[in-house]
């Protein structure tokens, strides 16, 4: 069996899944079921300086899909609602009891520099492994001026990181918000200020349903509504750019990265890890199934990598960064055909409407003589764009085949219909 | 009581009233909201959906499944509706086993379709169930007449949509009561409660339609006259005779017809006070002859022996049918055709001759005989039209001629339903015929 244990910043984990800064990591109980279930690590929810947050009632609206499976959640709870006194104690008693266990203590504060100093030494004091700095919430604490206020502003999160290195001599996370127009731009203040490591991404700022009987935002409080974090496999596509991008610029790829955003299953994490997380994090999936979720996250990773010949994880850690490419890098060359397979088809008809209607008009739909329907693609209509592939309900039936050519590798700037190709091409 | 005595024939209380009322409950029970979005997000919605044009009224079916898993089961409703107006009933009755539902493309990789019929009925029911204003509107007055003879589905159907149109209809019905085979033919525990009446009174929602009750085509009414006081006539009448079996001492006391059996059934309200035999023998092969056998079963009968001159293959009845026919320990007798009735003052029993195809492929008897002891036998060997009361039109086959337009060979007379030969006499034909006799009409009188 392959081994999963992993390093990031420095520190040692049994495996890469942690779970991430939320409600599932709020206290002792929580993170003790946790490790008992068998995840690596966990990052403590939130602290900041107290007196504690008050939260309110309801806290969470969904994202469905028809069939009720959520496919994101969104979220207005602040940061832990506890005495800080009384996390630390149960920080120390975790770390105690659990010494293979990693815990990373997550805080936020205003941005004065002695908040942070005094507070990321009070919990480096209880034994934590690193501090995570959470600059990504995106409801409540920024209107306090902290969470995304800060991360959102690349000099602050900069200062701000700086401020816990000179505080502090264990491992230092600063966590991203994809809330801004450029990851890179926090993501190389985050380096400038000494970050041992990034955590990206932070929840994406949203309004996930409106009640359209009250005619409020969800969810509701007392009869109004605000915007929230979104997460879950719905905002993986954009956590996984983010975590690509900071992996493949050169000003930037010097970062280890802890991989969040809508982690679910064991190809999830291992894609993250693929474009760059050195480990990953894990929150809605807990949520939706509990803690259990973690076993098939550790067997389905470890099949996978024995399947693949891999020994340990950093063999295919950022594995896939080198083929993340530029538009502009793309073969123009390079053509793809759909082709269906007529024993595999249940003439359902959707790829034809599909491209009839939306597409170009490549998959044509006869009557067969012994009856029923047969769908064939127009090869010289069919631009590959792989719209019929992924609506296709039947795995395996539709594959794009490459159109075998001798032409060279050719990209936009050297396309003769490029009016704006070099010259002296 | 020491000795074991023989129990007399046509008895009641062979259950008890729960039992039965038990036995008679919905063969298939509504969903549940929750069972209504887990099977429509199972539909594919496909495109030129096989399920369409496999339904005789041609319900959009993708359609209607879409908005019954976003949440709108009342637009779902009335996208059936706009197709067939008795889609409740087609919900409950259709073989759907054999139309919509064979043909979803579910079956190919999981051999499971998506159960239309159970959706169609949460969508209807849902409408029904809200009382709201009926949902079609009627076009402009058009000061046409017309006359419906039969309030059957074939009937309510084209009057309905005649209605919908602008025309003024009035249904002629012999019976007391309307909804033809949806309130008199169909098994119990498919039509539960008063689903057929509820279904006609919504129907009737959309105005302009007067039903005259005991009117009866030939006893009470002459179509001459229909026709020279209406500007258009449909014939709905159905079936009204049954066949027999040509054997002596068919009138014997226990020696009934399946429909009429049926019929007591559906319109008795305490079923347990109904007769029925200890040995009941049903004779035929079509989904009539199986409600008939379960429904003897269901009832209390000992034993149900339904026997069929042909193979399994050979029989009308669904594969779903006959399998519920086992199921309820009906035995079913193969390759055997009635002979002989033996009757001795009341029914003792009834000869049958094996049967066997010749080398022609004719079916003949073989000579070999068994006798099966009986107390009661329900024919179910097929209805035919009553044609005394229909002259002036071409009867071809038994059945009503009709034109691509459904008009008879007596010009301004139309008919439909299981009366002509359009596809098979199921309850969604029939509401398909009168649709399309009703739109028929339409164009006819605006050319007249």
């Amino acid at each position: 069996m392959a081994d999963l244990s992993c390093k990031i910043a420095g520190i040692d984990s049994l495996n890469p899944f942690w779970l991430a800064s939320a409600p599932p990591t709020d206290k002792k109980y929580n993170v003790v079921r946790a490790f008992q279930a068998g995840w690596g690590g966990v990052v403590w929810k939130t602290l900041g300086i107290d007196p504690p947050v008050v939260n309110v009632s309801s806290r969470y609206g969904a994202h469905h899909d028809q069939n009720r499976r959520l496919l994101g959640i969104n979220n207005i709870e602040l940061i832990s609602d506890r005495p800080l006194a009384l996390n630390l104690q149960e920080i120390r008693e975790c770390r105690a009891e659990w010494p293979d266990h990693v815990i990373i203590g997550s805080m936020m504060a205003p941005i004065e520099e002695r908040a942070w100093k005094d507070l990321a030494q009070q919990i480096a004091e209880s034994g934590v492994h690193g501090i995570e700095l959470n600059l990504g919430c995106p409801h409540g604490m920024c209107e306090r001026g902290m969470g995304s206020a800060i991360g959102q502003v690349p000099e602050m999160v900069e200062q701000v990181t700086r401020w816990v290195k000179e505080a502090v001599d264990i491992p230092v996370f600063t966590k991203l918000t994809p809330n801004i127009t450029n990851i890179l731009w926090s993501a190389e203040a985050a380096l400038k200020g000494g970050a041992d490591a990034v955590s990206l991404i932070n929840t994406v700022n949203s309004i996930i349903s409106v009640d359209l009987d009250q005619m409020v935002p969800e969810p509701m409080v007392d009869g109004k509504g605000t915007h929230g974090g979104y997460c879950g496999s719905a905002v993986k596509p954009i956590a996984l750019n983010m975590v690509a991008e900071i992996a493949r610029t050169p000003e930037t790829r010097a970062l280890e990265i802890s991989g969040i955003g809508g982690i679910t299953t064991w190809k999830d994490a291992a894609e993250f890890m693929a474009l760059g997380a050195n480990a990953v994090q894990v929150c809605t999936a807990a949520m939706i199934y509990g803690f259990r979720v973690v076993d098939d996250l550790i067997d389905g990773m470890s099949q996978w990598m024995d399947d693949q010949g891999y020994s340990s994880v950093d063999q295919f850690t950022r594995k896939a960064v080198p083929q993340v490419a530029n538009w502009n890098e793309l073969n123009m060359n390079f053509d793809t055909k759909a082709v269906i397979d007529p024993d595999k088809c249940i003439e359902c008809g959707r790829c034809h409407i599909a491209c009839e209607d939306t597409s170009h008009q490549a998959i044509a739909m006869n009557a067969k003589p012994e009856g029923g329907k047969e769908f064939v693609v127009i090869d010289e209509e069919c631009v590959g764009c792989n719209l019929c592939y992924h609506i296709c309900p039947v795995p395996d039936c539709i594959t794009m085949e490459p159109v075998k050519t001798d032409k060279p590798y050719m990209t936009w700037p050297q396309h003769p219909l490029n009016p704006m190709r070099d010259a002296a091409e | 009581m020491t000795t074991q005595q023989a129990k007399p024939a046509l008895q009641t209380g062979q259950m008890s009233a729960v039992a039965i009322a038990d036995n008679f409950s919905d063969l298939h029970p509504p969903f549940s909201t929750l069972q209504a979005m887990a099977e429509s997000n199972r539909c594919l919605y496909c495109y030129d959906a096989p399920c369409v044009t496999a339904c005789p009224t041609s319900i959009d079916i993708p359609s209607f499944i879409r908005k019954i898993s976003t949440g709108n089961p009342d637009g779902a409703a009335k996208t059936i509706l706009s197709a067939n107006i008795m889609g409740g009933t087609c919900a409950r009755a259709c073989p759907t086993e054999v139309l919509c539902e064979q043909a979803c493309v579910r079956n190919v990789a999981e051999d499971e379709a998506v159960e239309i019929g159970s959706l169609q009925r949460y969508a209807v029911d849902h409408l029904m169930a809200r009382n709201l204003p009926h949902p079609f509107k009627r076009a402009e007055a058009t000061g046409k007449k017309i006359a419906v003879i039969g309030a059957g589905p074939a009937g309510l159907s084209c009057a309905h949509r005649a209605a919908m149109l602008g025309h003024d209809v009035t249904v002629f019905e012999a019976k007391p009561k309307p909804g033809g085979l949806n309130e008199y033919g169909l098994a119990a525990y498919k039509m539960t409660n008063d689903f057929a009446q509820r279904e006609v009174e919504f129907l009737l929602g959309i105005g302009g339609i007067t039903i005259e009750y005991g009117k009866a085509l030939g006893r009470d009414i002459a179509l001459a006259d229909v026709k020279s006081s209406f500007d258009a006539v449909f014939v709905g009448v159905g079936l009204g005779a049954t066949n027999n079996l040509g054997l002596a001492g068919e009138a014997a006391s226990g020696v009934d017809d399946a429909i009429d059996f049926i019929e007591n059934l559906r319109q008795a309200s305490d079923k347990s006070t109904l007769p029925v035999g200890n040995s009941v023998v049903v004779i035929g092969g079509g989904n009539t002859a199986i409600d008939a056998a379960v429904q003897a079963k269901r009832l209390g009968a000992d034993e149900v022996t339904l026997v069929y001159r042909r193979g399994p293959e050979h029989m009308s009845a669904t594969e779903f049918e006959q399998e519920l026919a086992k199921i309820n320990g009906v035995i079913v007798r193969y390759w055997a055709k009635p002979v002989e009735i033996k009757a001795n003052g009341r029914l003792m029993g009834m000869v049958f001759e094996k049967t066997a195809l010749d080398a022609s492929g004719k079916l003949v008897g073989t000579g070999e005989t068994f006798e099966v002891k009986t107390d009661q036998v329900l024919k179910a060997i097929g209805q035919k039209i009553k044609t005394d009361d229909l002259a002036g039109m071409e009867i071809s086959g038994g059945k009503i001629v009709v034109d691509d337009t459904y008009q008879t060979t007596a010009p301004g007379i139309f008919a439909g339903g299981d009366c002509i030969k359009s596809g098979e006499d199921l309850t969604v034909q029939s509401v398909e015929d009168g649709k399309c006799a009703a739109i028929a009409i339409d164009a006819f009188l605006k050319t007249a």
